[in-house]
């Protein structure tokens, strides 16, 4: 007995140690060129990367890391130097960003536009909103439950707009109705119709979800709802080590005729998620 | 949530599927990359404190116990600060990468390995130490005897500091951002991956972080039962 007991703690030890510097040995692998790209969470959300970015990686031999977060925070990403190329969706967070000398040039490449989900049952009478303003107007008026982003991204900055449209400004202190919760795009969904409340979503990740909710599109098609992406490579003059020269062959390629192509043929059952944007 | 998607991870987990193999293989690269890390500096540090009188002992201890429940989005957020590239460690270019989380994980286990090995190594007799001055051991001599009495404690403190950083999400998702194939982790995966569609997957890390969970606590069990049986 006494000699199984000390076969067991020797074998123990020789794993923990054997396994310990396996593990530290193998800590780092840097023999492929890695590109950190920080993107808005509705382009991996809803699979179009998984599309858009293998025939890049194999044509570049690199490896693309996908940081998936909301706008704001990929800008912040940027602006820390800790990405090489950003993929997002504020225009003005954009120009912003690229003023103030963090980004070479902010590349329009595909759109899409946002839609309002809600309850079947359209509690605040969504639907006979003639506008989007209107359809936020709606949702204020009857105080009926709302799920924000709450996380600075594309779609949250889109939102808050759309309530100062409609005469809510100071939205975020208007009630327990109002929730923000700071997640990204398909948690909000997926949030939204579990508390069968109102949101306002990217169409990407709406039609990537379609299957698993029970929210419908309560409000769709107002211009003001367009919704550009914009792709952008971190300036080196701010922060020397980004890899430029990929990040721009990324921009060139997802502007290139075949990467344009993905977008245009990305379908979830059968329906288009993201519209190429250069002619 | 369905029953397709439970069926699946189970399918997941007996064709050994390979994205499920990818990341419990970093989990576990983590987590033993950095238990190591904190052995390796918290073992000696722990015989020391254990053998020393020093001034200022007792609030060294406390405050050792106290670290033990660092909560891990503060460290994260205390990594992070030091490893981006606006941060004063960002030339290394360590951010989001294994790396990262190794850095971030050692920080969580230092405290939990050190307390432990401390905590174990004080009930041995304190005599010990005087004995093996007596007998004219070399420091080394004393310190490979101190730890091969007390080696069932330094087992157990490693297996609790695993334990911690292998379940742990917020280093590692802080630190190493969810990146597939490169960053992600069992708990990051299960975190982030389940709101995106992907539940079996999801379901099955699951299977394999609990039956992880389960070993250590089997291991820490024996170890403990050992101790008391030939104490």
């Amino acid at each position: 007995m006494k000699k199984v007991q000390r076969t067991m703690i020797t074998g123990f030890w020789v794993l923990l140690a054997g396994s310990m510097a396996w593990a530290t040995g193998t800590g780092e692998r840097q023999e492929v060129e890695r590109l950190v790209l920080a993107t808005t969470t509705s382009t991996e959300n809803s699979g179009l990367l998984e599309e858009l970015l293998p025939p890049f990686e194999e044509e570049y031999g690199v490896v693309v890391d996908v940081i998936a977060v909301g706008t704001g925070q990929a800008l912040e990403i940027g602006r820390s130097g800790d990405a090489d190329v950003l993929m997002v969706h504020a225009p003005a967070l954009e120009a912003e960003f690229v003023a103030e000398g963090y980004g070479v040039e902010r590349v329009y490449f595909m759109y899409n536009d946002f839609v309002v989900l809600g309850p079947t049952s359209d509690p605040a009478g969504v639907r006979d909103a003639r506008d989007a303003s209107g359809a936020f107007g709606a949702i204020a008026e009857a105080q009926a439950p709302f799920i924000s982003r709450g996380d600075n991204s594309g779609t949250h900055v889109k939102e808050l707009s759309m309530w100062s449209a409609a005469g809510e400004a100071d939205v975020a202190g208007a009630g327990p109705w109002y929730r923000e919760v700071g997640q990204g795009m398909g948690a909000v969904i997926t949030l939204a119709n579990e508390q069968q409340a109102y949101t306002l979503a990217d169409r990407g990740t709406f039609l990537a979800y379609q299957g698993d909710i029970d929210l419908e599109i309560v409000h769709q098609g107002d211009p003001e709802l367009f919704n550009p992406y914009g792709i952008i490579a971190v300036d080196p003059q701010r922060h020397p080590h980004v890899k430029v020269e990929l990040a721009q062959a990324l921009v060139d390629y997802v502007t290139s005729a075949p990467g344009q192509a993905i977008v245009d043929e990305y379908r979830i059952a059968g329906e288009q998620l993201f519209f190429p944007a250069v002619e | 949530m369905n029953r397709e998607a439970f069926l699946e991870a189970v399918r997941l987990l007996l064709a050994l599927d390979r994205e499920l193999v990818a990341i419990t293989f970093n989990s576990l690269r983590f987590a033993l990359a950095s238990t190591a890390i904190a052995a390796v500096i918290s073992t000696p540090l722990g015989v020391l404190i254990a053998f020393r009188e020093f001034a200022g002992k007792r609030l060294l201890v406390s405050a050792m116990h106290t670290l033990m429940g660092l909560p891990t989005v503060v460290v994260g957020l205390l990594v992070f600060s030091l490893l981006s590239r606006s941060g004063p460690l960002g030339g290394l270019g360590l951010m989001f990468s294994p790396s990262a989380v190794v850095i971030g994980q050692s920080v969580l286990a230092l405290p939990i390995v050190l307390s432990l090995v401390y905590s174990g190594l004080s009930r041995l007799d304190p005599e010990l130490r005087e004995t093996l001055v007596t007998l004219g051991a070399s420091p080394v001599q004393r310190t490979t005897k101190i730890l091969r009495e007390g080696r069932i404690a330094v087992a157990s403190a490693i297996l609790t500091a695993f334990g911690r950083v292998v379940g742990e999400v917020g280093t590692a998702m802080m630190l190493g951002g969810n990146i597939r194939w490169y960053t992600r982790t069992i708990t990051t995966a299960i975190a982030l991956e389940t709101q995106k569609g992907a539940f079996a997957l999801s379901v099955a890390l699951g299977v394999v972080l609990l039956l992880v969970a389960f070993g250590v606590n089997f291991g820490l069990n024996y170890l403990i039962r050992f101790r008391g049986g030939t104490a």
